[in-house]
C-alpha cells in the first residue's frame, strides 16, 4: 500500500542516499510542475508552495500510509494543508501518485477543473479537507486524530501550517487541544519561511521565539532545515516515535526556493511567473536536473 | 388552553443520549456551556465521546469537522449566538462547504434567552445559516418536535443547524406527534400545516408556532379562518405548502422569534416573489438589539405575540383586497 520511492526502514546508509537522491529529484520535478501549472493558470501562489515542496513531498512519496487507487481507504495517514494556498505544491504530488489525471494540473483554477485555487475536497480525489481560510486546518486535524483514537485505529494526521497563518487565534485554540488530548498521532509541520504577503513576519506580527511558544503550549518541538530531505525523514520518524505528545516540526524554509530570483522575494507570494521569468527558471530547473 | 411546557434543549439533550446508546459513531463537543445547552448529558453517560474544548468557538467547529470527515457524527452545542457568529467562517469553510456531516445545535436561540441581554440573544442565526449552501436550518417548535427533529437530523447525511431555546415552551404537539387531533410525520424540509384555513396563512417557526395557534384561536372567533403553518425547517423551505397556502389565502403572516431581515420572513418572500406574489407581513425583531428583561416581557415588548399576529392577519388581508 505505501507508495514509497525506495524502501522505508531498516536503511542501509547506501539505500538512504539513494533514497535522499531520489526524492530531491521527484521534488525538483515537483518544482517545475507548479511553476508551470500557476503559469498555465495566470495566478496563484508559487513562493509558498516551494518552501513547502520538500517536506510534501517527503510525506507523501516516504512518510505517509496512503493508496491513490483508494483516496477514502479508512486506514491512510491524513495530510491537512492548512495553509491552503500552497495547494500547487500538493497537487503536484497527488498527480505524480494518480489521484487524478496529470494533464489537470494545466487546467488549474479555470472553470470546470477539478483543481480549485484552494484545497477543495469534494472536488479533488486525495484532497483531505478544504481549505484557504486561514487557520483552520489543525483543529481539524485534532478531531481527525481524535477519531482514530475512538475508532482504536493507528493512522496519522498531518497538518500543515504556515507561520504567517500561525497569527490566527485557531492555530493557538488548536494547539491547546492537541496537547490536552495528548494527540501523539498528530504531527504538525510550520512551514517557517519568514514572509507573509505584507512584509516579513517579525515585522508584521512578531511570532519569535516561536518554537518556546509551542513548546510552552505542550508539544514536542523540533527544528530542522525544511529542504534538507534527511532532516525531513528523520524528524517525521521521531515524531512516530513520540509518546503523549503531539509533534510541531518546526521546519526552516526559504519562500521561492529552488529558483534564484524567487528566492526570500515577497512579489512571488501571489502571483505566477511571467513568460520571460518562466523561461529563466525553467532554464535553472534544467541545469539542476541534468545535474549541472 | 393552558398546555404542558417544556425546553427544547431539553428534548435535545434527552434525545442525543438515546440516540448515542444506539450508534456508537455520535460524538458530542461543547465550548464550556455543556450544562446549559444540555450536550453534558450525553458527555455524562458518554465521556469518551464527548469534547468539551473550552470557551472557542472556532475550536469547537473546526474540531467537529474533523470528526466528521473521519466517519463520525459530531453534534456540537454552544450558544446560538456564539456558534453562528463567532464562528461563522468556520462553518462556511470547514462545514459547508465541505458539505461535512456536523450537526450544529445551538441551544439560547433568540430572545426568550432574557435577562442576559443582547450580547447573548440570537437573533441573526437563521439568517446567517440559511445563506450557507449545503445547509439545512430547523427551529423545532416545541419539545415533541425538537426530540424528532433530533432523530431526525442525526439520520440525515449533511451539514445542520438546528437552533433550541432555553425558556420553557408551551408544548403543541402531543406525544405521538399529534395536534388537535391530527396526527403528522415528521419529515425534513416538509411543513406541517396544523390548521386549515382559507383566509389567511400564518408561517411560523419556533416558539411563534405557539403563537400563531392562538392568534388562529383569536381569528376564528371574529369569523376569521387563518391556515396555520409549522415551518420547523427554515431551509430547505418547503415552498409547495407555502406557495399553495398563498395562492389560497392570499395573504400571508411569518412569525418567528429572529430579526425580520433575512430569517424565516426573509425565506417565505424570496420564495413566494417567484411563485405567488401575495401582500406579506412579518411579525419579528424589527431591525434592533434588544434589551435585557425577563423572557415573558421581552416577547411582548418586540411584538412576538398572538395579538401582535392577528393585527398583521387583518394588515395583510386589508392588502389583498
Amino acid at each position: 500500500m505505501r507508495k514509497a520511492v525506495a524502501g522505508q526502514s531498516g536503511l542501509k546508509s547506501d539505500d538512504h542516499y539513494e533514497l535522499v537522491k531520489a526524492l530531491e529529484k521527484k521534488a525538483l520535478g515537483f518544482r517545475r510542475d507548479i511553476l508551470e501549472m500557476t503559469y498555465a493558470a495566470g495566478s496563484g501562489h508559487p513562493g509558498g508552495s516551494l518552501s513547502a515542496i520538500d517536506i510534501i513531498t517527503v510525506l507523501y512519496l516516504h512518510a505517509m500510509r496512503i493508496d491513490s487507487k483508494n483516496p477514502h481507504w479508512p486506514d491512510r495517514d491524513r495530510f491537512v494543508l492548512s495553509k491552503g494556498h500552497c495547494v500547487p505544491a500538493l497537487y503536484a504530488v497527488l498527480a505524480d501518485l494518480g489521484f487524478f489525471p496529470r494533464e489537470e494540473l494545466l487546467r488549474l483554477r479555470k472553470l470546470g477543473c477539478m483543481l480549485q485555487g484552494h484545497p477543495d475536497m469534494v472536488m479533488t480525489p486525495g484532497v483531505e479537507m478544504s481549505t484557504g481560510s486561514l487557520g483552520q486546518g489543525l483543529s481539524v486535524s485534532c478531531g481527525m486524530a481524535l477519531a482514530a483514537r475512538l475508532d482504536a485505529k493507528d493512522y496519522r494526521v498531518y497538518c500543515m501550517i504556515g507561520d504567517g497563518e500561525s497569527q490566527e487565534g485557531n492555530i493557538w485554540a488548536g494547539a491547546m487541544l492537541a496537547a490536552h488530548k495528548r494527540l501523539s498521532n498528530l504531527t504538525g509541520i510550520l512551514d517557517r519561511n519568514g514572509l507573509q504577503i505584507d512584509g516579513t513576519t517579525e515585522h508584521i506580527m512578531s511570532l519569535e521565539p516561536l518554537s518556546e511558544k509551542w513548546r510552552s503550549f505542550g508539544w514536542n518541538v523540533l527544528e530542522i532545515d525544511g529542504h534538507d530531505i534527511s532532516q525531513i525523514i528523520s524528524a517525521l520518524e521521531l515524531a512516530k516515535e513520540t509518546k503523549d505528545k503531539p509533534t510541531m516540526i518546526v521546519a526552516k524554509t526559504v519562500k521561492g526556493k529552488g529558483i534564484s530570483f524567487m528566492e526570500n522575494q515577497l512579489a512571488y507570494h501571489g502571483r505566477a511567473l511571467t513568460s520571460e521569468e518562466m523561461d529563466r527558471a525553467r532554464e535553472e530547473l534544467s541545469r539542476r536536473e541534468s545535474g549541472a | 388552553m393552558s398546555r404542558p411546557r417544556m425546553a427544547t434543549r431539553d428534548a435535545y439533550g434527552k434525545t442525543l443520549v438515546e440516540l448515542g446508546r444506539k450508534n456508537r459513531d455520535i460524538v458530542a463537543l461543547d465550548a464550556d456551556l455543556a450544562d446549559s445547552t444540555r450536550s453534558g448529558w450525553f458527555g455524562k453517560e458518554f465521556p469518551d465521546r464527548f469534547f468539551d474544548v473550552g470557551i472557542s468557538e472556532e475550536n469547537l467547529i473546526t474540531v467537529a469537522a474533523g470528526l466528521a470527515a473521519s466517519g463520525k457524527i459530531p453534534f456540537a452545542s454552544t450558544f446560538a449566538v456564539f456558534a453562528t457568529e463567532r464562528a461563522f467562517n468556520q462553518i462556511r469553510q470547514s462545514v459547508a462547504l465541505c458539505n461535512l456531516n456536523v450537526k450544529i445545535v445551538a441551544s439560547h436561540g433568540g430572545i426568550t434567552v432574557g435577562e442576559d441581554g443582547a450580547s447573548h440573544h440570537s437573533i441573526f442565526d437563521i439568517a446567517l445559516m440559511r445563506i450557507l449552501p449545503n445547509m439545512t436550518v430547523v427551529v423545532p417548535a416545541d419539545a415533541v418536535e425538537a426530540i424528532l427533529a433530533t432523530k431526525a437530523i442525526a439520520e440525515y447525511h449533511g451539514p445542520v443547524y438546528m437552533r433550541t431555546g432555553r425558556s420553557a415552551v408551551p408544548q403543541i404537539f402531543a406525544e405521538d406527534y399529534s395536534c388537535d387531533g391530527r396526527g403528522f410525520d415528521f419529515k425534513l424540509g416538509r411543513a406541517v400545516t396544523l390548521r386549515e384555513g382559507s383566509d389567511v396563512a400564518i408561517v411560523a417557526t419556533g416558539l411563534m408556532v405557539s403563537e400563531a395557534l392562538s392568534a388562529a384561536d383569536i381569528l376564528e372567533a371574529e369569523g376569521v379562518k387563518a391556515r396555520v403553518i409549522d415551518a420547523h425547517t427554515v431551509k430547505p423551505l418547503d415552498v409547495e405548502a407555502i406557495g399553495k397556502a398563498a395562492k389560497e389565502c392570499g395573504a400571508v403572516v411569518t412569525a418567528e422569534e429572529h430579526t425580520v431581515l433575512g430569517g424565516l420572513g426573509g425565506a417565505v418572500s424570496e420564495a413566494l416573489a417567484g411563485c405567488a406574489p401575495v401582500p406579506i407581513e412579518m411579525i419579528g425583531v424589527q431591525d434592533v438589539f434588544t434589551l435585557s428583561g425577563s423572557p415573558g416581557a421581552l416577547l411582548v415588548e418586540y411584538g412576538l405575540t398572538s395579538g401582535r399576529i392577528v393585527e398583521a392577519t387583518k394588515k395583510a388581508m386589508v392588502r389583498r383586497s
